[in-house]
């Protein structure tokens, strides 16, 4: 399951919904909206992304997670818009039979979200607002 | 006819705008509806050497070809998760 969505992610359902009897490990990434960076307070973030493009590839993402590593299934789950701190923004979760694929395609997956899927953050603080471009 | 040319975060503040429509003719390649967009809108210059640049929603290369009707975008870095 591959989505964008600009509602609050719910987690557990999708953690629920991924999960079948066969599976031995079930890991949770939750990226978070967090209250600080590059030493400033943030207030909120809020998220663009070239949407026909993002899906296609967390799609890819999700391909390329399933076909290095051991794993049984992967969900991808960014969410766009604005959203408040401590609130999740990215959502992956990785069923296996064993939880060494498991951990490593998750890692793998949110490393090459932030490479290759064309989403944007843009900080807000309390003087002001930045685009935040990633390492090219 | 023409070529559907979008711009996202901080290029789409840099042009002004998040889409704009480039006359076909004289379009060969990626790289030449860049210097027409950047040709419209003088702060997209600085981009030039970070820009990532998407034909039809698959990243592409400068000298990668475009034809009447295609999508072309313009982005930096991404910086999503």
């Amino acid at each position: 399951m591959f989505g964008l969505t600009r509602e609050p992610i719910d987690t557990a359902r999708i953690a629920r919904s991924l999960q079948r009897p066969e599976d031995g490990a079930l890991v949770v990434f939750e990226g978070i909206v967090r209250n600080n960076a590059r030493d400033k307070a943030v207030r909120f973030l809020e998220y663009e992304a070239y949407e026909s493009m993002a899906l296609k590839k967390l799609e890819e993402v999700g391909a390329m997670a399933r076909s290095r590593f051991d794993i049984r299934d992967i969900a991808i789950v960014h969410r766009l818009g604005h959203m408040e701190i401590g609130e999740a923004s990215t959502v992956i979760v990785v069923a296996s039979a064993h939880r060494g694929a498991a951990f490593e395609a998750c890692r793998f997956a949110i490393d090459t979200i932030k490479e290759i899927v064309p989403i944007w953050k843009k900080e807000f603080y309390t003087d002001g607002e930045v685009w935040i471009e990633g390492a090219r | 006819m023409s070529i559907k040319v979008l711009f996202f975060a901080s290029m789409a503040d840099a042009a002004g705008t998040r889409e704009m429509s480039v006359e076909a003719a004289g379009i060969t390649d990626v790289i030449s509806v860049f210097d027409r967009c950047a040709g419209e809108h003088p702060a997209l210059e600085s981009y030039r050497s970070s820009v990532l640049l998407a034909l039809n929603a698959e990243f592409a290369q400068p000298s990668s070809p475009v034809r009447d009707g295609d999508e072309v975008a313009f982005f930096p870095p991404v910086s999503g998760g």
